[in-house]
C-alpha cells in the first residue's frame, strides 16, 4: 500500500511555545550573575557623589589594607587603555566625540562617574574596602538641561565641545524654504514638547566577568550584551590594543536590554585588564542604584516644532527644532539616535512636501543617552502624532481624519519622505486605521466624549490616537555606514546551518536574543526550509568562540536580517540536496522535485531520499557527485537592500478626573503591520511589553535630576516603573502587509 | 570601648531549602537571597534592585512568599525555604510553571522565578483570583518584558489547572 502522508503543518505562522522556557521556569537559567568560575575574585568601585567636580587626590591606601583585597587602583593606572570608542558618529557633520575612559581622571562629569575599584576576594570585602578609599573633591557646578547647556555661562564639561555642543544637523530643505512654505500655509501651529528622559531599566543589571589567560594571552569576557561581536572588536581593535582573535565574549542567559546593553562600558575593559593584572577572574555587577547612575538612559529632547496646514487638513509644511541631551560622554552609538533614526523619520506616516528638522545634540551633568526602546523613532512618532492632533485642533477636524487625509496611499511604495530616510518598502496604513477605529468602537466613543462635556461630568473621556510607522530590521551598510549616515561599521548579519550525518540540524547565527525567543522562531523558519522536523533543530548564539559574525540584537534586526541569513543558508542546504539526491536517484537534478524534506524524481514520490538520508550520504561522502564537497554546511552574509518598515495604529481610552486630573485606563487597542508573522504568541508578547513601555511613559516614567545633577529618581522606590494594576489588558489586531524587502517577508 | 557592640564575625545557622538542611556560618548582615545564591549555590532566585521594588528574590519562607533580600540569613534559622528550584515534583512541572509557559508569561525570564513564586503563594491564599486580585496581589513584583497581561493569563491557567 502507498502510504499517502498528509502535508506536515508549517511551523512558520503557529503561536508555538518557546523551547527557551524550560530552562527559566525552574531557576536553571544562567546569567551573569549566576556565572561560577574558579578563583572568582569581585570589584566594587568608588563613585562620585558629584556631577561635576575636579579629583584633586585619591588616598587608597587604607582600602588597600582590608581584610581580602587583591589590590585598589586609580584612573592612572589605566591610562595604557585607551578611552571607550564612539562607533557611531552622526553622518556628514562635524561630531566633538568625548567619551569616557574606564576611570575617570582629574575630573568627574556626572554623578556615579567611577575613579577607583577595588578587587576582593568576595564582593562584601570589595565594597567594604571601597568605602574606606578618600577622595579630595572640588566640585564645580552642573547643568543637566540640554538646551541650558548651550548658553552662555553655562557649566563647560569638555574643552573639545564649546557650548557643550556634541553636534549640529540638520535634514529635509533648508530652512527658508520651509519657512515661507509655513508663511504661505492657511493654518499654522507651533508648539513645545518635552520628550522626558526614561531609565531603560532591564530587571537584570548589567555586569562583566574578566578572565585573563596567562599561557595563551587570550581573554574571556562575559557580559551581559546585546552585541558580543561588537564588542570583542571595539574592546580588541580600540580600547586593550590587541588582536580581535584574542578576545572572547560570551553573552549567556539575558535579562532584558531594551538597547542599553548594546553599548561599550567602562567595565568590560575594567575587567579583563584587571584580571590581566591580577591573575584571577574578575567580576563586575552593578546593583540597581550603579545601574541608574551610570547605565545609558534614553530620550530627553526639548523640541519646537511648527506646522503649516491647508485648512481641509493637509499638512504643508514642517519645522522641528530638536536640542537631544546625550549626558556627560559620547556613548558608543549616541549620535545616530537623534539624527538618523529621529530626524529622518519625523514625516511618519504621512506625505509632507516641505519639512526642516534641526537637531542640536548636547553634553550635560548626566547619564549618557543613548538607543533606548525604538531609539529616536518613538520620539519622532510623538512629534507628528502632536502635529497631527494640533492640525486636527486647528482645522475643526476629527483626530483620525487629519491622519486618514495625510498617508502615504498603497500605490505610492517605495515612498521617497524626502528627508534621507530609505524609501519605505510597504505600507497600507488605512486598513490598519480603520480597524483600530472598529475594534475600539469610535464613532460611539465620540459620541460619549461629546455627551460627557454637555453633561458637566465630572470624568471626561480621552480618546488618543497614534499611526506610526517605524524603520526596523536596519541596515544596508552602504547607506547606514561611515561615507553615509556615519556608523563606523556595516550592518549586515551571517548565519552558518549544518544537517550532521544523524539527520540532526545546528543553526548558529550571529543574532542573539535576551527575551524575544530566537531559539524558537529560528528554528520554526528552518523547519518548514528544509522539512526536519522542529524538535531536531537546534539554535546556537551569544559565543564569539562559536556564533558567526553578527551586529546584534537591536533596531529590530533579529529576524529582517538575521532571520534572512538563515533563511539563505537553508536555501543553500536545500540546493545541495537537491544535486546529491539526484546523484543518488540517478536522475538529472532538474528532474527533483523537493517536497516537505524529501527529494524525488518527478512523478515518483514514492522513491524519495529523505533530507536524513541525503545529510548522511553526504557526511560519509563514499559516493558524492565529481567536485562536490562533503557535509550539508552553509553560510551565509547577509546585507539587505533596504530597512523594514511596519506601521499601525493605537487608540487608548481614559477617563480623567476633571477634579483630581487622576487618569484612569479605560481601553487599549493596537492594531500592528509587521508584515508576515513567524511566532503570533511571541510578537504579540512583544507587542504587550511596547505598550506598556509607552503607557509609562505616557503617565507614569520620567528620570529627573536635580540643578546640582543629582538623579532625584535614583532608585525604584522613586522611579516609576508600572505594576500590573497600573496597566489595562491589550486588545491586539493585526494587519498584514509583507515586506519585498526580504523573502519571508517579515517587516521587525 | 564599654559602648561598643561587637557583632559576632560568624552566626551557626540550619535552614531547610527545598526539603534539604543545611548547615552553614554566616555573618550576620547575609541577605538570605545570597546565602541561597552564593552559599547553596541556588541561582534560580535572582537580584534586580537594592530597594525591596522588584521582587525578583520572591521565595516562600515557611510556607508564605517573601522577598529574600529583606529578610537576613539568621532569621531564616530553623525555617523551611522553598525556591523556583524545589517547585517541579519528580520531574513534574508545578501548574504555575506550566501556565508561564503555555501562556508566554516569560520574555526574558528574569523576574519570572519571583513571579511565580509570588503567583503560587496567591493562590494558596486565593485559589480563585479575579483579574485585578491577581494584579494587586503582584504589586510587589515588576516585569519590564511582558506588559503583564500574559502574567495574569499564567496565573489564571494555574488557577484553574491546579492539581
Amino acid at each position: 500500500m502507498v502510504a499517502t502522508a498528509e502535508a506536515p503543518q508549517k511551523m512558520v505562522g503557529q503561536a508555538i511555545k518557546r523551547r527557551e522556557d524550560p530552562r527559566l521556569i525552574t531557576g536553571a537559567g544562567n546569567y551573569l550573575d549566576d556565572v561560577r568560575l574558579p578563583g572568582l575574585s569581585y570589584a566594587a568601585l568608588v563613585r562620585s557623589p558629584h556631577a561635576h567636580a575636579k579629583i584633586k587626590g585619591i588616598d587608597t591606601s587604607a582600602a588597600a589594607g582590608m581584610p581580602g583585597v587583591l589590590g585598589v587602583f586609580t584612573g592612572d593606572d589605566f591610562m595604557d587603555l585607551n578611552p571607550l570608542p564612539a562607533a557611531w558618529q552622526a553622518g556628514g557633520v562635524k561630531n566633538n566625540a568625548v567619551t569616557p575612559r574606564v576611570l575617570a581622571v582629574k575630573e568627574v562629569h556626572q554623578a556615579g562617574d567611577p575613579v577607583a575599584v577595588v578587587v576582593a576576594d568576595s564582593l562584601v570585602q570589595a565594597r567594604d574596602a571601597a568605602e574606606a578609599v578618600v577622595v579630595d573633591w572640588e566640585p564645580l557646578p552642573a547643568v543637566v538641561d540640554a538646551k541650558k547647556a548651550t548658553q552662555p555661562g553655562a557649566p563647560q564639561l569638555h574643552e573639545e565641545a564649546p557650548n557643550n555642543i556634541v553636534l549640529e544637523w540638520s535634514c529635509g530643505k533648508d530652512e527658508a524654504t520651509v519657512d515661507a512654505a509655513l508663511a504661505n500655509a492657511e493654518v499654522r501651529v507651533s508648539q513645545h514638547l518635552i520628550n522626558q528622559r526614561l531609565i531603560p531599566t532591564p530587571l537584570e543589571p548589567r555586569g562583566s566577568i574578566g578572565r585573563y589567560d596567562p599561557g595563551t594571552g587570550d581573554y574571556t569576557l562575559w557580559s551581559t550584551s546585546q552585541a558580543p561581536h561588537v564588542h570583542r572588536l571595539l574592546l580588541a581593535a580600540f580600547v586593550l590594543g590587541v588582536p580581535e582573535q584574542k578576545i572572547r565574549v560570551i553573552a549567556p542567559n539575558i535579562g532584558g536590554g531594551f538597547g542599553c546593553k548594546i553599548f561599550v562600558y567602562y567595565d568590560m575593559a575594567l575587567v579583563l585588564a584587571l584580571s590581566r593584572k591580577l591573575g584571577r577572574p574578575v567580576k563586575f555587577f552593578e546593583d540597581r542604584s550603579e545601574n541608574y547612575l551610570t547605565t545609558t538612559h534614553g530620550r530627553d529632547h526639548i523640541t519646537d516644532v511648527e506646522v503649516g496646514a491647508t485648512k481641509d487638513g493637509k499638512i504643508t509644511a514642517l519645522k522641528v527644532n530638536t536640542y537631544a541631551n546625550l549626558g556627560a560622554y559620547f556613548s558608543t552609538i549616541a549620535a545616530g539616535i537623534p539624527t538618523t533614526l529621529y530626524g529622518r523619520m519625523i514625516a511618519g506616516c504621512y506625505k509632507i512636501p516641505d519639512i526642516h528638522v534641526h537637531v542640536t545634540a548636547t553634553y550635560t551633568n548626566t547619564a549618557m543617552v543613548d538607543a533606548y526602546r525604538g531609539a529616536g523613532r518613538p520620539e519622532a512618532a510623538f512629534v507628528i502624532e502632536r502635529v497631527c492632533d494640533l492640525v486636527a485642533g486647528a482645522t475643526g477636524l476629527d483626530a483620525a481624519e487629519v491622519r486618514r487625509r495625510n498617508f502615504i496611499q498603497p500605490a505610492d511604495f517605495p515612498y521617497n519622505t524626502g528627508i534621507g530616510m530609505l524609501p519605505y518598502d510597504s505600507g497600507n496604513y488605512e486598513p490598519a486605521l480603520d480597524k483600530a477605529l472598529e475594534n475600539v468602537g469610535y464613532a460611539g466613543l465620540r459620541k460619549e466624549q461629546e455627551a460627557r462635556r454637555g453633561r458637566g461630568d465630572s470624568k471626561l473621556l480621552g480618546i488618543g490616537l497614534s499611526s506610526y510607522v517605524e524603520v526596523c530590521g536596519v541596515a544596508p551598510s552602504k547607506w547606514i555606514g561611515l561615507p553615509g549616515e556615519g556608523w563606523g561599521a556595516g550592518l549586515w548579519e551571517s548565519a552558518n546551518v549544518k544537517v550532521h550525518l544523524t539527520g540532526k540540524v545546528v543553526v548558529t547565527t550571529g543574532s542573539l536574543p535576551h527575551g524575544q525567543g530566537h531559539e524558537t522562531t529560528f528554528a520554526q523558519l528552518v523547519s518548514d526550509e528544509l522539512g526536519v522536523p522542529y524538535d531536531d533543530i537546534t539554535v546556537e548564539h551569544s559565543d564569539t568562540q562559536s556564533a558567526p559574525f553578527g551586529f546584534g540584537s537591536y533596531g529590530s534586526r533579529s529576524l529582517a536580517v538575521g532571520g534572512t541569513a538563515i533563511y539563505k543558508s537553508t536555501g543553500k542546504v536545500r540546493d545541495k540536496a537537491i544535486k546529491l539526491a539526484a546523484h543518488m536517484l540517478e536522475a538529472a537534478e532538474e528532474d527533483i522535485v523537493w517536497e516537505n524534506g524529501k527529494a524525488y524524481v518527478k512523478g515518483s514520490p514514492d522513491a524519495a531520499k529523505t533530507i536524513q538520508e541525503i545529510a548522511l550520504a553526504a557526511h560519509v561522502a563514499y559516493d558524492l557527485p565529481a567536485g562536490m564537497e562533503p557535509f550539508l554546511d552553509e553560510t551565509t552574509y547577509y546585507d539587505p537592500p533596504n530597512c523594514t518598515f511596519p506601521f499601525g495604529t493605537h487608540i487608548c481610552v481614559v477617563e480623567v478626573d476633571k477634579e483630581t486630573g487622576e487618569i484612569g485606563l479605560l481601553r487599549y487597542v493596537a492594531v500592528d503591520d509587521v508584515g508576515n508573522v513567524v511566532n503570533p504568541l511571541i510578537v504579540d508578547g512583544q507587542v504587550h511589553g511596547g505598550i506598556a513601555q509607552g503607557l509609562a511613559q505616557a503617565l507614569y516614567e520620567g528620570a529627573h535630576y536635580d540643578d546640582d545633577g543629582q538623579l532625584v529618581t535614583g532608585t525604584l522606590n522613586d522611579y516609576a516603573i508600572p505594576k500590573a494594576h497600573m496597566v489595562p489588558t491589550y486588545e491586539l489586531d493585526r494587519t498584514v502587509t509583507p515586506s519585498p524587502v526580504n523573502p519571508m517577508g517579515v517587516k521587525g | 570601648m564599654a559602648d561598643t557592640v561587637t557583632a559576632p564575625a560568624k552566626v551557626a545557622i540550619s535552614v531547610t531549602v527545598n526539603g534539604r538542611k543545611h548547615s552553614a556560618e554566616v555573618e550576620p548582615r547575609t541577605l538570605l537571597v545570597h546565602f541561597l545564591r552564593e552559599t547553596l549555590g541556588l541561582t534560580g532566585t535572582h537580584v534586580g534592585c537594592d530597594t525591596s521594588n522588584c521582587g525578583a528574590c520572591v521565595v516562600h519562607l515557611n510556607g508564605e512568599g517573601v522577598k529574600s533580600c529583606t529578610i537576613l540569613a539568621v532569621q531564616a534559622d530553623g525555617a523551611e525555604v522553598l525556591t523556583i528550584e524545589g517547585l517541579a515534583q519528580d520531574g513534574k512541572l508545578h501548574a504555575m510553571q506550566e501556565g508561564f509557559w503555555e501562556k508566554h508569561g516569560l520574555q526574558c525570564g528574569y523576574c519570572t522565578p519571583g513571579m511565580i513564586m509570588a503567583g503560587v503563594s496567591l493562590l494558596d491564599r486565593n485559589p480563585n483570583p479575579s483579574d485585578e486580585e491577581i494584579r494587586h496581589a503582584l504589586e510587589g513584583n515588576l516585569c519590564r518584558c511582558t506588559g503583564y497581561q500574559n502574567i495574569v493569563e499564567a496565573i489564571k491557567y494555574a488557577a484553574a489547572n491546579a492539581g
